[in-house]
Parts: C-alpha cells; sequence; structure tokens
C-alpha cells in the first residue's frame, strides 16, 4: 500500500517536472526568437491592440464597480472611527497596491487568456503551426513571441486604467452619493500615496501577472492535443491556472514587498 | 566558379531529390514505419498510397522534418534533413512546400495574404512587385479574382487550391502533397489533379503525392509505392501497378472490402463474443 502511494508520488513528481522543463524550454526559445522581433514592431503592436483593446471595456466597468463597493466599504468602516475624510485614501492604495493589478490580471485570464489559448491551440488543430514550420517560419517567433511581448506591455496599462476607473468609482459613490468632503478625498490621496512605493509595486506587480498569465495562456495553446476537446481543456486549464498562479504570485510579492 | 555555382552544380545532378534509407520509425513503443528505403526522382510525380495508418503522412512528416526517425535517414540533395528547430532544416524548408489535407490556410488572412504570407516572411520584396506575383500564382491556380475573399468564403477545393498556390509562392523543388483530392468533388478532384501534373511539369519541381485515390493518382504520377503496415508491400509504375497480382495491390485498387486488409478488425469471432462458441486462449 505504502509503496503503491510513493510509486504515484513519484511518478507525479517526475510528470510534473518533466512539464515544469518542457515548458521552461518553451519559454526560453520564444524568448531567445522574440529578440528577432525589433525589426518587426508590427507584429507586437497588432498584438496589443488585440488583446489590450479587447480587453479595455471589461477593465473598464469592472474598475468602476470596484470603486463603487470600495466607498461603500470603506465608508462603512472609516465613518465608525469618524475617519471618513481618508476614504480616498483608502480606494486608492487598495486599489494601486492590491486590487488594480490582481484584479486586472485575473479578468485578463478569463478575457484574453482564454483568447490567445484558444486562439493557438485552433491554430495548431488546423495544421496552421505546422504549415507556417514548413514555409520555415518558426511560429515561436511568429505566433508566440509577439502575443507574449504584447501580454507584458498590455497589462500594466489594463492594470492603471483599471485603478483610476476605480478611484473614479470610489469619488463618485464616496464624494457625489455619501457626502464626503471633496477636498479631504483627493488631498488625503494626494499626500498619502508614494509614487514608488505604492504605484511603483503596484505596476511590478501587473509585469509579473502579465509574464505569468500571457505565458501560462500561449503555452497552453501551443502544448493542447489538436482536437476540439483538447483545445477546450487547455482554456479551462489556463483559466485555472492563471488565476491560481497570480494569487500565488501576489502573496510572494506582498510579502516581499512589506519586507 | 563561386561556391554557390559549384553547390548549385552539385545539387541539380543528384538524380534523386529525396531519399529514404532503412528508416523507423515509432511513436513511443507502437512502430509505424519499418525498414523503409524510397526514392523521389527529379521532375517527377511519385505517389505514395495504401490505406488509412500505413504511414503514408508519416513519410511526409519526416521528410519535412516535423518529426525525426527513430533510425536511418532522409536525405534532401544528398544532405540528411536537419534536426527540429536547427538552421540547417529551415534552411532545406525553403526548398520545400507542403500542401496539408484540409490547406491548413490562415483563416484572420484574406486569400491574398495567404499566398503572400511566405514571401513576405523571406523576402523584401517592394509591394508593388509583391502584389503581382502574388497575383501570378493565385492567377495559375485559376483563383484571381478571389483574392480579396476570406478561407471561410471559399469551397475545400477552391482552398487547397489556395494553399497550392502559397506553397509554391517560393518556387520550391520539392512540394509534398497530403491526401490532395480527399474530400473534393469529381471536378474539383480533376481540376487539382491536373494542377499537381502541370504545375510539376511547367515548374520543373519534384512532387509527392501521399493519396488513396486510385484513379486520380494513378493518371498524374510517374511511380507508385504501396505502403501496408508501415513497410512496402509494392512498388512500380500505375500500368505495373494496374497488373500486379500482388493481394494487397489488388484489393486496393479494385477496392474489395476484404483480402489482406482485413474487414474486421482483428480479435476474437463473433460467435465467441455472442458466447456461442469456447473460448480458446
Amino acid at each position: 500500500m505504502i509503496n503503491q502511494w510513493v510509486s504515484h508520488l513519484g511518478r507525479a513528481v517526475r510528470v510534473w517536472l518533466s512539464e515544469l522543463g518542457l515548458a521552461s524550454r518553451t519559454l526560453f526559445a520564444m524568448l531567445i526568437s522574440g529578440l528577432g522581433l525589433w525589426r518587426r514592431p508590427r507584429l507586437i503592436t497588432t498584438q496589443i491592440h488585440f488583446i489590450g483593446n479587447y480587453s479595455l471595456v471589461i477593465i473598464l466597468v469592472s474598475g468602476l464597480f470596484v470603486g463603487f463597493v470600495l466607498a461603500y466599504q470603506g465608508y462603512y468602516t472609516l465613518n465608525r472611527y469618524g475617519s471618513e475624510s481618508a476614504l480616498g485614501l483608502l480606494v486608492a492604495l487598495s486599489l494601486a497596491r492590491e486590487l488594480g493589478p490582481v484584479i486586472t490580471a485575473l479578468l485578463f485570464a478569463g478575457r484574453a487568456g482564454t483568447s490567445l489559448t484558444a486562439e493557438i491551440g485552433l491554430m495548431k488543430a488546423g495544421e496552421q503551426l505546422a504549415a507556417m514550420e514548413m514555409m520555415a517560419v518558426n511560429p515561436l517567433q511568429r505566433v508566440l513571441a509577439p502575443r507574449f511581448i504584447a501580454g507584458l506591455i498590455a497589462m500594466p496599462i489594463l492594470a492603471t486604467l483599471f485603478t483610476a476607473m476605480g478611484i473614479l468609482g470610489g469619488y463618485l459613490v464616496g464624494v457625489q452619493l455619501i457626502g464626503v468632503d471633496e477636498g479631504s478625498f483627493w488631498s488625503q490621496m494626494q499626500g498619502g500615496v508614494d509614487l514608488y512605493e505604492d504605484i511603483g509595486n503596484g505596476v511590478i506587480k501587473s509585469v509579473v501577472f502579465g509574464f505569468a498569465a500571457t505565458f501560462i495562456a500561449i503555452y497552453q495553446g501551443y502544448q493542447a492535443q489538436p482536437t476540439p476537446e483538447g483545445v477546450s481543456r487547455a482554456t479551462t486549464r489556463t483559466v485555472v491556472l492563471s488565476s491560481l498562479m497570480v494569487l500565488w504570485l501576489d502573496f510572494v510579492l506582498t510579502a516581499l514587498m512589506f519586507q | 566558379m563561386n561556391y554557390n555555382g559549384g553547390l548549385l552544380k552539385t545539387q541539380l545532378a543528384v538524380t534523386n531529390l529525396v531519399e529514404i534509407n532503412n528508416l523507423h520509425f515509432a511513436y513511443g513503443e507502437r512502430p509505424i514505419l519499418s525498414d523503409l528505403s524510397m526514392k523521389f526522382p527529379r521532375n517527377k510525380v511519385v505517389a505514395v498510397m495504401g490505406g488509412s495508418g500505413s504511414g503514408k503522412t508519416t513519410i511526409l512528416r519526416l521528410i519535412g522534418g516535423l518529426i525525426a526517425p527513430s533510425a536511418g535517414q532522409v536525405l534532401l540533395m544528398d544532405e540528411a534533413i536537419g534536426k527540429p528547430d536547427s538552421a540547417v532544416l529551415y534552411r532545406q524548408r525553403r526548398c520545400m512546400g507542403m500542401l496539408f489535407q484540409h490547406g491548413a490556410l490562415f483563416t484572420d488572412l484574406t486569400v491574398f495574404e495567404n499566398v503572400a504570407f511566405p514571401l513576405r516572411e523571406h523576402t523584401t520584396l517592394p509591394e508593388s512587385l509583391l502584389h503581382d506575383l502574388v497575383l501570378l500564382k493565385l492567377n495559375a491556380v485559376g483563383l484571381r479574382n478571389a483574392a480579396n475573399l476570406k478561407p471561410s468564403e471559399i469551397s475545400g477545393g477552391m482552398a487547397r487550391r489556395v494553399a497550392l498556390a502559397r506553397a509554391i509562392a517560393l518556387d520550391p523543388q520539392l512540394i509534398m502533397y497530403d491526401e490532395p483530392f480527399a474530400g473534393l468533388d469529381p471536378i474539383s478532384m480533376g481540376v487539382t489533379a491536373n494542377l499537381i501534373r502541370q504545375l510539376n511539369d511547367a515548374l520543373g519541381l519534384t512532387s509527392i503525392l501521399v493519396s488513396h485515390d486510385v484513379h486520380e493518382s494513378f493518371a498524374i504520377a510517374d511511380y507508385v509505392y504501396f505502403l501496408s503496415e508501415g513497410s512496402i508491400v509494392a512498388q512500380g509504375t500505375p500500368a505495373q501497378m494496374l497488373a500486379s497480382e500482388h493481394p494487397y495491390v489488388q484489393q486496393f485498387v479494385q477496392a474489395k472490402p476484404d483480402g489482406p486488409v482485413p474487414f474486421h478488425y482483428p480479435g476474437i469471432s463473433l460467435a465467441q463474443d455472442l458466447g456461442l462458441e469456447a473460448r480458446h486462449d
């Protein structure tokens, strides 16, 4: 019985290590091949438009609603201690340090990540990647690398927009609806938010999340079984793995940044 | 004589554009091809025929370097096919074109952009010249006026012709066709078969045709290999194959439902399965 458990565990570790090795090799090969893209920036800008622009609506609307809720919940707590004038600071810090990068990355995984996985998986199933290879065109450079770089660039921009919309949402509910003083709302925010400590750390987080979520999405598509079921499973794995990875990385980064 | 000139002359002097010697290939433990040797002479159309699962498409993938052999070698112009992702392999692939079974067109690009794709990737031709070149390639397959359509707006037969135009865009020396007639209506099939032969002769190509369509393949091929379970069971000209008394060739050519390739998947008999007869284990 114990032997069987050890055997199962050994096999699982071996499979995990081999998968990790393959993913690292793909990442390395993609980064190396991506160096050649500086001569063809158009491939990257097209993908930034695809990944960034198409995720814009969901990011902006979500940011606004998260700001609404933050203002209500923040006011409820701060009001108990007579500190409702700090509502602007609470909303801004929560969004810039934590909620902006994390929720953006989760939404990104669900919107752009699944789209990337499905697109690359279907290209594989339709033999488009094999056709590209037969035309002496490296799919890692032509298909994967531009999408990866675009994800890296798009994520911090989307997170910043999410945060900005969240602050706007907090202002609308806190100041316009509840009646918190407008001057203290903005001045506390201006005085309490540090450019490097708060906004800088948020940007670093969103770049790391962009790296993880985009690579998971394109890798899952690239390694998908070339069947409808295979692509469907890969798309599901993208959401699950990206979400878990983002939350785990958030914990690690927050712990590091607090030190 | 410069080096490139010498190399070109040496390459042209090679009679067989592609040679396969004592090739073995397996997916894990499952053997697909065993001890296979084939020759594909220059400027000829060679058909590789056999039933489903006989390893035909695997041969094309091995020649294209999409997979690597377990043993033996594949030679292109007397040079072994490079390892996956190697610079040698990418150089060799520029001499090849491949027509996939369903065309494998890029669905987000128009017909024009599909054919222009390899030219944009590998050349720095001015846009006006590229435009004319693409239209000439499309004209060769009769689809110049479909240049602005998307792959979803054209039929399966047309998609394969577009893929053919794309495959010849860089003027390759070798072109491989994977089941080019599968799922086509008789008119499209005839058009595709004529195109394969005409392009081969007009452009001085060497063509490898993987198919199980006897009529169309025999009409255009110079030489035929018959493959069964990963080995060559018969070879010769189409006329020789029609006259062959080999049971596999006869079953295949005459489309007999039973023969060396059994109708029933191997296993226990129906009587045994229904419990009407004692099992012999």
